[in-house]
């Protein structure tokens, strides 16, 4: 669970929380794909340096930390399936260079993954789905999204209070064999089913009662605007992804030690 | 202000969902006679247009609150009506001021108490200036200070908006002192319609069982017993001034 | 018995709700927990069963320490009847949802037989035995979860918030049937903070705000305490404001009841109550 606490946006003052939701994108895009591209050790060292100084700009290091740590368990399934594959298909030999290989691959699952991380972490629900919106996703999609976010605090809670009532009618959870416990959810879900069949009535009904379509074209109270910072952090990921792709594609790598 | 009340199942919640179309439109199911609101006529119009007219809080807090700020809930409806940017701004800021969340306009619903959840949610109604507030049972979930509050900000805005106002309630102790006509029903018909202190002290209202304020009760006691009164008693404030002028003599 | 002693309780996201609270509540005793929303009334009852277990301090169950048993075994003693019925109903039909626990506490199918029929004649859902729970009403809801948890006959049962979304006449049988329990030598303990329908019960009061007891004892003393009230940010009952800005013509300040303070005012109004 502590791999989604870095998928959670937090509220804080800082430069990279005010760039357009659409330009952080971007940048997570440029570092993915530069992650994919390049498998060497070194370059994709350089790629996770890059991103720290962002990290602590935007403040959320310790969130980005925490789910570095969640994430970790399966970045040592990656090591040890790659090197136990490599192992048996290279004549169970086991080389300097297929473990360098093994934990570069790991090394990229964390490399992709925080990249992403810094999106969400800095990026409010409401920023994104603005975002979407402006980029002309139909608004029905945004409002599912949006609505979604909001309820999953709440259906949690709610999930956690139908544990307890039932629970204090002698439901024993964590007890019996794998069958007897999957039989012992149905007292969970069925509330909790029901439960949100309820809410979203009433929250139609809400919508209904709020004049929802209308009009066919909505406005927005607020607007997304690219500012100077936006179009320069733009420009500098371009420039990154440029020279690295040239590097990679055209430029020999046997200068440098690889496997 | 209307007081609409009555026993479970009296049919007021469902009266009240056809004032903004709900019923027919929502909710299906067969409308004999009509209900006109603001020259409107209910079937004939769909809920959003009558929405324009007709602003509706609901009983649960948490369900009609869909965005993740309140500025941006209250701005919801107005989106919804396609109005222009800086019209939507100063409206959003006056629903705001008028409910008193102006502090609270970046906060997620989840983090505020349900007294001022439903305060948002009036606040939505009210950015649509509709002419006329119906409100289903908004204080059920809330603990009487919070309610007494919430009483509070719907008698100010119905006395200087002049918002008519519908009020679906149980809590007549609370009430009886702010509104200007109270509506019984039972069993799908409407019983008793008059001023508070009317129907408040009438017999058939009385058997209904509906939760009379104590006053009420005390002062029927006396006047079972022959004691007069100028008239009907439907506050604390009054019994205590009609004892004393008796003590007096 | 169940003994709270000197219990902390912070959420996990930090919040603290409750600070330091000792109180006891004795076998067949009748008690309200009231206090304003957020007081920490709800939690505290969550902890005599064991679905929370304290921060610091500790709760015992007629001796022994709610962190020695589950939930599930707690609640055999301690009935939580939750303030959502929604949160509980689940079955096809009434008669499972009540046999429900019964099953789950190892009753036998005769037995489980017995006590259904007895709760459902109990509480006037006979006639919906075989129904749906679903298609039932808001408040026939509330009564088959507290038939459910009546079934098995815990010692102390707990109402989260009975009276809510009830109307006049539910509350009235609500109240009835409330104080029938006790007097069946079954301790009762309501949330709740409808403060009249405390004032006709009379019960035992304890008083919470932010996370503290403020306030325990007598209905009487209780509701008609001004400054405790105030502080606690509960609404006093109507009666007792009547007397409280009558006192000065020597009515007394502690009077909850209608028909006691109608028999005081009676004087007062010259009414004549004959012989």
């Amino acid at each position: 669970m502590k791999v989604f606490e870095g998928l959670k946006f937090r509220r804080r003052e800082t430069a990279i929380h005010r760039l357009d939701p659409r330009t952080k994108f971007v940048v997570s895009i440029v570092i993915f794909t530069l992650a994919l591209v390049f498998t060497e050790l070194p370059f994709l060292f350089l790629l996770f340096m890059g991103q720290l100084p962002l990290i602590y700009s935007a403040k959320v290091h310790r969130e980005w930390g925490r789910s570095v740590r969640g994430g970790l368990t399966l970045t040592i399934i990656i090591f040890a399936t790659n090197l136990l594959v490599g192992y048996f298909s290279n004549g169970m030999v086991i080389t300097e260079g297929l473990v360098l290989y093994s934990f570069s691959l790991a090394f990229r699952f964390i490399v992709l993954m925080s990249s992403f991380s810094i999106f969400f972490l800095t990026t409010s629900p409401d920023d994104l789905s603005l975002a979407l919106q402006q980029s002309h996703i139909p608004y029905e999609f945004c409002f599912a999204f949006t609505t979604a976010i909001r309820f999953v605090p709440v259906l949690a809670n709610e999930a956690q209070t139908i544990m307890d009532a039932q629970k204090s009618r002698g439901l024993e959870l964590e007890k019996g064999n794998f069958l007897k416990r999957i039989r012992n959810f149905i007292p969970i879900l069925i509330p909790l089913i029901v439960g949100a069949i309820r809410r979203s009535l009433e929250l139609a009904e809400a919508m209904e009662s709020r004049a929802f379509g209308a009009k066919k074209e909505r406005t927005s109270l607020y607007l997304l605007r690219m500012r100077m910072s936006d179009w320069g952090a733009l420009a500098a990921s371009g420039l990154v992804l440029a020279s690295a792709l040239y590097i990679r594609y055209f430029v020999g790598l046997s200068r440098l030690p690889l496997t | 202000m209307v007081v609409l009340t009555g026993p479970s199942g009296c049919g007021k919640t469902t009266l009240c969902r056809c004032f903004n179309g709900l019923i027919p439109n929502f909710y299906g199911g067969e409308l004999l006679g009509d209900l006109v609101v603001h020259d409107l006529s209910v079937k004939e119009h769909p809920t959003s247009e009558l929405s324009q007219h007709v602003g509706f809080v609901f009983q649960n807090p948490e369900n009609q609150l869909f965005a993740l700020s309140v500025e941006k809930d209250i701005a919801f409806g107005l989106e919804n009506l396609a109005i222009p940017r800086d019209e939507m701004r100063r409206r959003v800021d006056w629903a705001m001021d008028m409910v008193g969340i102006r502090s609270l306009k970046d906060q997620a619903p989840y983090e505020l108490s349900g007294g001022q959840q439903q305060r948002v949610a009036i606040a939505c109604v009210l950015a649509m200036q509709p002419d006329l507030m119906v409100l289903d049972e908004p204080t059920s979930f809330l603990d009487p200070v919070a309610a007494k509050n919430l009483f509070e900000v719907i008698s100010k805005l119905n006395k200087e908006l002049g918002l008519t106002t519908i009020l679906v309630e149980h809590r007549l102790d609370l009430l009886s002192t702010y509104s200007t006509r109270i509506i019984v029903m039972d069993k799908g018909k409407i019983v008793s319609d008059g001023a508070p202190r009317d129907v408040l002290a009438s017999n058939d209202v009385e058997a209904l069982g509906i939760g009379l304020p104590k006053v009420t009760r005390l002062y029927r006691m006396f006047s079972e017993q022959g004691l007069t009164f100028d008239r009907p008693i439907i506050s604390v404030d009054e019994l205590v001034q009609e004892i004393r002028r008796r003590a007096a003599k | 018995m169940i003994e709270v002693k000197d219990v902390y309780y912070s959420y996990p996201s930090g919040i603290e709700a409750l600070s330091g609270v000792t109180v006891t509540i004795c076998d067949r005793e009748f008690v309200a927990i009231m206090g304003e929303n957020g007081a920490g009334k709800s939690t505290l009852v969550k902890h005599f069963n064991g679905i929370l277990k304290p921060s610091k301090g500790q709760v015992t169950v007629d001796g022994v320490a709610t962190t020695k048993e589950s939930v599930a075994q707690l609640s055999r003693n301690v009935g939580l009847v939750f303030q959502n019925p929604d949160h509980q109903l689940f079955s096809e039909t009434v008669e499972e949802e009540v046999a429900f626990g019964l099953r789950n506490f190892g009753y036998r199918d005769k037995e489980i037989d017995e006590r259904t029929t007895r709760v459902l004649d109990l509480l006037d859902l006979a006639k919906y035995r075989k129904a749906s729970p679903f298609i039932l009403s808001g408040g026939e809801r509330k009564r088959v979860a507290l038939a459910s948890v009546l079934a098995w006959d815990p010692k102390v049962v707990v109402l989260d918030e009975p009276t809510v979304g009830q109307d006049y006449r539910q509350k009235e049988r609500l109240r009835q049937f409330v104080l029938k329990l006790n007097e069946e030598d079954r301790s009762v303990v309501m949330v709740t903070h409808d403060v009249e329908f405390v004032a006709d019960c009379s019960p035992r009061v304890i008083v919470m705000s932010h996370g503290r007891i403020v306030g325990d004892g007598d209905a009487d003393d209780i509701l008609t305490d001004e400054a405790l009230l105030t502080k606690a940010s509960v609404l006093p009952p109507q009666v007792t404001q009547l007397l409280w800005q009558l006192s000065d013509l020597g009515l007394p300040r502690n009077v909850l009841d209608l028909n006691k303070a109608k028999k005081l005012l009676d004087n007062v109004m010259g009414v004549r109550t004959g012989g």
